[in-house]
């Protein structure tokens, strides 16, 4: 007789167990889903009020709104402003949030508000086309103060980084001399640096940033310049020089030329405030699986009755893991493989201590009325029938029993499935005739101890969320039950069954 | 509570549970010959084209019609046994011992008339005793005369002689003595004493009830050191013989000695306990083994009991 190589099976379930382990954590990394429940993820809440003031004409406002700000990922977006018509335009230039409505007359608001969380990405973004320094044109005598200016700044400088650090540090009021006296005036400081910039052939541009801070309101955008050094924009404080961006600065505001147009309106003004939220980081995750390719993997777009039916079905398998382990390596006897599974998932329902009493009185019950019905002499698929019947009268009897005392847990008993416990009853009733009372209790109290194992398993938070967010580590209970399944060795309860054969060692 | 180290119960080559089911059933038993030895019917017409003797067929009831004629047939018996053909642990089994004119002595004493019977048959053939309570047939077999040299040892019932043969050769025998405790039954786990029968010489080694080692029968109060089977090399040669008759690789052959007949085939079982180990004081593991290591397997039963005997004799 030759027995069948064990190898590929071992590979298989290696590759199953490896399958759900890895996909696993692929989905943690790219979606972001939690391992443990109730992680907090900090959420900045920004909200952009436009004010203008109507002119009876028709209006167009346009505000330019984030596009991949460094540092930060967007996790929604959403304008309220009653009787206008809203939708995101994306252009060349950025993104801008366009607002439309026929006749305006009077005081306007209109809110933009978008929802950032941290993110410490910083690869550098693959621009559509290489920035091209613009040509500038100068007149006397400005033109001779921008030359010699940027002659001196060339000469302390070797990169276009140091170059422009050179260039603002000139440009402060306690270094300046004559040529850029002549040529700062207060209103057109970073302006005129990034004309300069450009005229040194370096591509240069202005941004606008937001410090968040919490709960600010009336906040406004702070200027910031914006370099090209060949590879990607770089960000520079343009009075301190200090590259980068600083942390929790949020850029508005890149490379499109204006913030806010307002066409039909006067007084156009934009104001920022800020909230900062702790959202958890599983709900984050849902609310990125939309938008991410990933998100059909999971259960988050199934409508909601689905998933907490899900929620349940997917607690299953561990419960089958549980009653796999305690029958093949406990070695604890039941009655019925798996009734124990069905009743956890009742006591999941109903809690442990009312689910506890609520069953054992209907099957203590419904024992004594089997005793009445075996009298009769019935066949089994009758008796079965007449013992489900019976069973459905002691569930109604005690639900109502229960209420009538003021106790709501007697309405948990409906959770119980019916024609188990009639099976359940039977079997008992079957055993306690054939084996006697002593088997009963065995089975039972082994039942019921496998049913409180598997339930305190499946109701513990960690397992819900582990099984219904990352469905697929049911692939490496599979792996773990099929192992089970080759398990040769002895059972716990077989040390103690054979323990007599001591004598014989 | 007593316990014994894994590595104790594996240097005593044990045979567990899921060992039995992973590499011997499930690899040694094909799941289509299971009904030839879940149904007594089927397993004593196919052992009989074996040479393999079982009690007498006296009638076979398929039919609630059929009962009709149970009554003219055992109008002149002495004594017989009626059986459900798919009944499993000694369910729906009744012997009949004697006549007292026109009532019937069951083997408890009890005196019952004939309509009773008649009523138990027609339970039998409405699935009550059967498995899943699926219909099923009643066998009228003549009464097992129990040999007397065992019938002392036990308290009611039949003593029978369980025999684990794989793959043709008897491996491990224990005689099953009924107690009080039992309830006349011969299952182990209802408290029938287990005696160990040395697969050389059929006499008995070592007895169990409820897995301790006891030397007296708890009820009749015999010693149970010195039993010996008689036609041991014949039963043994009969029990090889089912492998054949059944291709059950590995299954629990249940064998009576009949006072006139000599041994007879009562049952056959596809799923044998363990606890024979425990009779025998020794495990089933290395016999097993060293059936699977043989190179050149034995063709008839009688050469496979004698290997038996040589291979598997206590010393």
């Amino acid at each position: 007789m030759t027995t069948r190589s064990r190898i590929p099976f071992y590979v298989a379930v290696l590759l199953l167990i490896g399958a759900g382990i890895a996909l696993a954590i692929w989905r943690h990394v790219e979606l972001g889903i939690p391992w443990l429940t109730g992680e907090q993820r900090p959420v900045w809440m920004v909200e952009a009020r436009v004010d203008f003031e109507g002119t009876e004409e028709p209006v167009l406002a346009s505000l330019n709104i984030p596009e991949q700000p460094p540092g930060f990922s967007i996790i929604s977006e959403q304008a309220a402003s009653p009787g206008y018509g809203f939708s995101i335009v994306e252009n060349s230039g950025g993104r801008r949030a366009e607002w439309s409505k026929r006749d305006v007359s009077g005081p306007q608001t209109l809110y933009f508000k978008a929802q950032f969380i941290p993110t410490d990405d910083s690869r550098p973004r693959r621009l559509a086309r290489e920035p091209q320094p613009r040509e500038m044109f100068w007149e006397e005598p400005q033109a001779t103060a921008v030359r010699e200016v940027l002659t001196q700044a060339r000469e302390r400088s070797s990169t276009p980084e140091s170059m422009t650090r050179e260039l603002i540090r000139l440009m402060q009021p306690d270094t300046r001399t004559q040529n850029t006296t002549l040529l700062v005036a207060e209103e057109n400081y970073l302006q005129l640096v990034v004309d300069m910039l450009n005229h040194a052939g370096i591509p240069a541009r202005t941004a606008d940033g937001l410090r968040l801070e919490d709960a600010r309101r009336r906040q406004q955008l702070m200027p910031f310049l914006q370099i090209y050094n060949g590879e990607d924009w770089l960000t520079f404080d343009p009075q301190t020089a200090e590259q980068g961006v600083p942390e929790n600065l949020l850029l508005w505001r890149q490379g499109s030329e204006s913030l806010l147009d307002v066409v039909g309106g006067d007084n156009s003004e934009v104001s920022f405030s800020m909230l900062r939220q702790t959202v958890p980081a599983l709900q984050l995750a849902t609310m990125q699986a939309e938008s991410n390719g990933l998100g059909f993997l999971s259960f988050y777009e199934l409508p909601i009755e689905e998933q907490s039916m899900f929620r349940m079905l997917l607690l299953l398998p561990l419960g089958a893991l549980i009653v796999a382990f305690m029958r093949m390596v406990i070695g604890i006897r039941t009655s019925g493989t798996f009734m124990p599974v069905l009743i956890a998932v009742a006591f999941v329902q109903t809690t442990l201590l009312p689910g506890l009493i609520a069953f054992l009185s209907v099957v203590a019950i419904g024992l004594l009325m089997r005793g009445y019905l075996s009298s009769l002499n019935l066949l089994l698929v009758s008796r079965i029938s007449a013992l489900i019947i019976l069973v459905i009268f002691i569930t109604a009897g005690l639900s109502i029993i229960g209420y009538q005392m003021g106790f709501n847990t007697g309405m948990t008993v409906t959770f119980f499935p019916m024609v188990i416990i009639a099976w359940t009853i039977e079997r008992m009733s079957i055993l306690w005739e054939e084996e006697g009372v002593r088997e009963v209790m065995i089975q039972g109290s082994g039942s019921l101890f496998v049913a409180i194992c598997a339930y305190l398993v499946m109701s513990a938070p960690l397992a819900g969320h582990l099984t219904f967010n990352f469905p697929e580590l049911h692939l490496v209970i599979l792996g773990f039950i099929l192992l089970m399944g080759q398990y040769t060795g002895y059972k716990l309860s077989e040390l103690r069954r054979f323990s007599p054969m001591k004598v014989y060692d | 509570m007593e316990w014994i180290s894994p590595r104790r119960l594996k240097r005593l080559g044990m045979l567990n549970m899921n060992r039995r089911n992973v590499d011997y059933i499930a690899r040694y038993n094909e799941r289509s010959s299971y009904p030839l030895v879940d149904n007594k019917l089927k397993t004593k017409l196919v052992v009989a084209e074996y040479g393999v003797k079982t009690p007498r067929l006296l009638q076979i009831v398929r039919e609630q019609h059929e009962i009709s004629h149970f009554r003219e047939m055992a109008e002149d018996l002495k004594g017989f046994a009626i059986k459900p053909a798919k009944g499993s642990g000694g369910k729906g089994i009744t012997v009949i011992t004697g006549r007292d004119g026109d009532e019937y002595i069951k083997a408890s004493g009890a005196r019952v008339d004939a309509p009773y019977l008649e009523r138990h048959l027609t339970n039998i053939l409405a699935g009550l005793y059967s498995l899943a309570g699926t219909p099923d047939v009643a066998i009228v077999e003549n009464l097992v005369q129990s040999d007397p040299d065992l019938a002392r040892y036990s308290h009611q019932g039949v003593p029978d002689i369980r025999i684990v043969v794989f793959q043709g050769y008897p491996v491990m025998a224990m005689l099953r003595l009924a107690t009080t405790a039992s309830d006349g039954k011969a299952n182990l786990h209802q408290g029938a004493v287990g005696v160990g029968l040395d697969i050389g010489t059929g006499r008995s080694l070592n007895a169990v009830q409820f897995n301790r080692p006891i030397t007296l029968h708890p009820d009749t109060g015999l010693a149970l050191e010195n039993i010996e089977i008689a036609a041991w090399d014949e039963m043994l040669e009969m029990a090889s013989r089912c492998y054949e008759a059944t291709g059950l690789g590995y299954m629990g052959v249940d064998l009576v000695v009949d006072a006139n007949e000599g041994p007879l085939l009562l049952e056959l079982n596809a799923r044998p306990g363990l606890a024979i180990q425990m009779a025998n004081g020794c495990g089933l593991l290395p016999r097993l083994r060293a059936i699977e290591n043989l190179k050149r397997p034995h063709f008839s039963p009688g050469e496979r009991a004698q290997f038996a005997m040589e291979t598997f004799a206590s010393r």
